[in-house]
């Protein structure tokens, strides 16, 4: 198994946002981690990248544990990518430099290698003409695009996405979920914490409905969706849908 | 004011006024800021031996026994002196002064007398210089050549910038400083060797302020071009000034401005002559 | 600001109108008219007044002849303006220290981790006492006092130690003002940086900084143009800057214009300086807005 979370949990103080999580993500598969808006998805996916330390449980990578608190999160958040809801690019960079910058600190590879490898990037997800424009001359979704692009430069072995399209206008959502779907086709590892119901019908290979930092229900999308078991569950879908 | 130092004065004041013949002068009258007394400015603080203690009402000091003898000839009795003190950007501002005259060493000087009027010089003062021990063991000594050499530093409202250069011509830029307090700073921080003041603060400087201070030298008074004489200043047009020329004039004549001097600015023997 | 915004959206409202003037427009053009005429019309009679009324007062002549000499203003000009050669000398090996020393404070206060408390603490306690003293103390002990404890020549030089002076104080303030540009920096854009995997420091240096930096520049440059000013405290220690070299110009002509052309050469630099940071300020808000 790639991915395996066991009995994740995590408070904000007072507040607990993740209960008991536990989930398991095989090579090349796609989880889809849905539910009300502060039920704890978010947290999961930035806890799995370890920007927040958990407060017990283990994630594993690969089988080898790295919720360890003396180990350096710096190496294994380079073998995590993750993509944010508001998209986080540098500002103050073109966009070829957003994506160059971490391979170019850690990697020691040439600059015209880098340069290279991060040209292919844009050539395959289709934004090769606007590698020289500093983020705010892009559209929201050529901006999440490129942070996606961002992510894999550093050749992560999973993929984690929160929210990416939330921010988005409608007509710009189809874009960056069609790059989500072109990683799938390439055999990545992803895990997405979405509102996107009808995608992750479409293409997840899970789905996991979380309520109040717990997963109460998961399975494959066409179960989820087409018969939820639990009755949370089923109001959550009847709401959204 | 101290009791027992009034008396004393009176006394003392009483004498002088007797050796003068207690001239009734009629000159000042009318002519003072306020009427029957007489407003007499010195610098604050006030140094050493020109008012002793920072008190000028004592009497003591230079300046303060140069004032109350200037009063008595115009007329005005000891306790109708009124001290004030001033800085020199008081004594020269526009508009009405809050003093009749204002004795703090000022040097007369053409530029000045634009401004302010000056009275007859009450003191020709030798600039004498300054050094701390350590620069004369390396060697410095009372000629120009040597002098030349030294780094210099003085303060800054003075004429002592214009006499060193006109004097001495230092190599090295000269420092400036607010007041001869920051200038002695100055010179135990070792950041200047050598400063120009009148020979009365140069022997004051060398024997209380600094701990290893020397005057090495002074200048004739020839040399300076006027720039060494000290005068009272007066609001620009004060008729006051013809009676107190009057009076110096008179205390010059009748010797009694060369027995001040002998009284307060004594010690002066044994400075070397710079060539 | 507002205006402008009025005129966009009436610009909006009438987008479908025929080409020519719409009356909303007409009505501002008046309007702006109007005010510039009115504008004109009392700085015209403020000055008037100013010029007709204050020579009439009693004590003028006096008074111009004190601070507004015109025959010694041209006398001290040359002067003063190689003396404020000095000033820019002092400011300018004194700026970039101040930048940079206030940047390594200002890191120092952000410091991370309990291992690093006491950088936090000489940072705090730095910015606590260095803000708090007069600039003109510290030129002091700093100029005549570490001198004085024996240092030889030319280490224990004013122009050394009263740079010193001027860097411990003006980078307190610069630090806190780049420390107000790290925190206005959204944490998200630290996420986005640690996902990728970079350490603090790389985060610091390619992410939060250039940011930060360049969002107070502004704010440092007004810290910049009252050190161009307070560079003339270094008079005090010695060195004869401009403002000594009118004081020394008004003692022996007795008059205080020298100050006046002091004060104009330096306002022949804070001005444009000034009108430069508050045209950078007013772009940024432009920007963010």
């Amino acid at each position: 198994m790639k991915l395996q979370l066991h009995g994740i949990e995590k408070s904000f103080g007072a507040l607990k946002v993740c209960r008991d999580i536990s989930l398991g993500v095989n090579k090349g598969e796609m989880v889809c981690l849905i539910g009300a808006s502060g039920s704890g998805k978010s947290t999961l996916l930035r806890c799995i990248n370890l920007l927040e330390p958990i407060d017990d449980g283990k994630i594993l990578l690969d089988g080898v544990e790295i919720s360890d608190p003396d180990l350096d999160p710096q190496p294994i958040r380079q073998r995590i990518g993750l993509v944010f809801q508001s998209y986080n690019l540098f500002p103050h960079m073109t966009v070829l430099d957003n994506v160059m910058l971490a391979p170019r600190l850690i990697h020691k590879t040439s600059q015209a290698e880098l340069r290279d490898q991060a040209e292919a990037l844009f050539v395959r997800f289709g934004l090769t003409d606007r590698i020289g424009h500093f983020p705010d001359q892009l559209s929201g979704g050529q901006q999440q695009r490129v942070a996606i692009i961002r992510a894999l430069a550093m050749k992560p072995e999973i993929m984690l996405f929160d929210e990416v399209t939330s921010a988005l206008d409608p007509e710009l959502v189809g874009e960056v979920l069609d790059v989500v779907r072109q990683l799938k086709s390439e055999g990545m590892t992803m895990v997405l914490a979405t509102h996107e119901m009808g995608f992750a019908r479409e293409a997840a290979d899970k789905v996991c409905f979380l309520e109040k930092g717990m997963i109460l229900e998961e399975g494959p999308p066409e179960k989820i969706f087409a018969a939820p078991r639990e009755a949370r569950t089923q109001e959550f879908l009847r709401r959204v849908l | 004011m101290n009791h027992t130092s009034t008396a004393a004065l009176a006394v003392m004041l009483a004498a002088l006024c007797a050796n003068a013949g207690l001239a009734q002068d009629v000159c000042a009258t009318g002519k003072t800021i306020t009427a029957g007394s007489l407003t007499v400015a010195t610098g604050n603080p006030a140094y050493f031996p020109w008012v002793i203690d920072n008190d000028p009402s004592s009497g003591k000091g230079f300046e303060a026994a140069v004032a109350y003898e200037i009063a008595t000839r115009m007329g005005f009795a000891a306790e109708k002196v009124i001290w004030t003190a001033t800085s020199f950007d008081q004594a020269i501002q526009p508009g009405a002064k809050e003093f009749d005259l204002n004795l703090q060493q000022y040097s007369i000087s053409a530029e000045r007398d634009q401004t302010v009027d000056f009275s007859a010089p009450y003191y020709t003062a030798a600039p004498a210089v300054v050094v701390r021990q350590p620069v004369v063991d390396a060697g410095a000594t009372a000629t120009a050549s040597s002098l030349k050499g030294l780094k210099w530093g003085a303060a800054a409202g003075t004429t002592a910038l214009a006499l060193i250069d006109a004097l001495i011509g230092p190599e090295s830029e000269v420092m400036l400083y607010d007041d001869t307090a920051d200038v002695t700073e100055a010179m135990k921080a070792n950041q200047i060797d050598a400063t120009l003041v009148d020979l009365p603060t140069a022997l004051y400087l060398a024997a209380a302020v600094l701990d290893d201070g020397v005057v090495l030298g002074q200048f004739p008074s020839d040399a300076t071009g006027g720039l060494d004489q000290f005068g009272a200043v007066f609001a620009d047009g004060n008729p006051l000034r013809d009676c107190v020329n009057e009076a110096i004039s008179a205390m010059v004549s009748d010797g009694t401005l060369a027995k001040i001097e002998t009284e307060w600015l004594e010690g002066a023997t044994g400075v070397p002559m710079i060539q | 600001m507002q205006t402008s915004a009025a005129k966009n959206s009436a610009g909006a409202a009438i987008g479908a109108a025929p080409p020519g003037k719409s009356r909303r427009q007409e009505r501002e053009r008046r309007l702006r008219r109007r005010s510039v005429i009115v504008a004109t019309i009392s700085t015209f009679v403020v000055l008037l007044l100013l010029v007709v009324l204050i020579p009439m007062a009693p004590g003028w002549e006096k008074v111009q002849k004190a601070f507004f000499n015109g025959p010694i203003l041209i006398k001290v000009f040359p002067e003063l303006l190689q003396a404020f050669l000095v000033d820019l000398m002092i400011f300018a090996w004194s700026a970039p220290i101040i930048a940079l020393w206030g940047l390594a404070i200002a890191l120092c206060r952000d410091a991370r981790g309990p291992a690093l408390f006491p950088l936090r603490l000489f940072a705090i306690l730095y910015n606590d006492v260095f803000r708090g003293v007069p600039v003109i103390l510290v030129v002091y002990l700093v100029g005549f006092g570490i001198p004085g404890l024996g240092l030889p020549r030319p280490w224990n030089s004013p122009y050394l130690w009263g740079t010193v002076a001027l860097v411990l104080s003006y980078s307190a303030y610069v630090a806190e003002v780049y420390r107000a540009g790290i925190e206005s920096i959204h944490e998200s854009q630290r996420s986005a940086a640690k996902s990728l995997g970079l350490s603090h420091a790389h985060t610091m240096r390619y992410v939060i900084l250039p940011q930060a930096i360049r969002r107070v520049i502004p704010a440092n440059m007004n810290n910049f143009i009252s050190l161009q000013k307070d560079v003339a405290l270094l008079s005090f220690i010695g060195p004869v800057e401009i403002l000594r070299q009118a004081g020394v110009q008004k003692s022996l002509l007795a008059n205080f214009t020298p100050y006046l052309a002091a004060s104009i050469i330096f306002l022949a630099v804070t001005i444009p300086a000034t009108r430069f940071a508050d045209h950078l300020i007013a772009r940024q808000n432009k920007e963010r807005s």
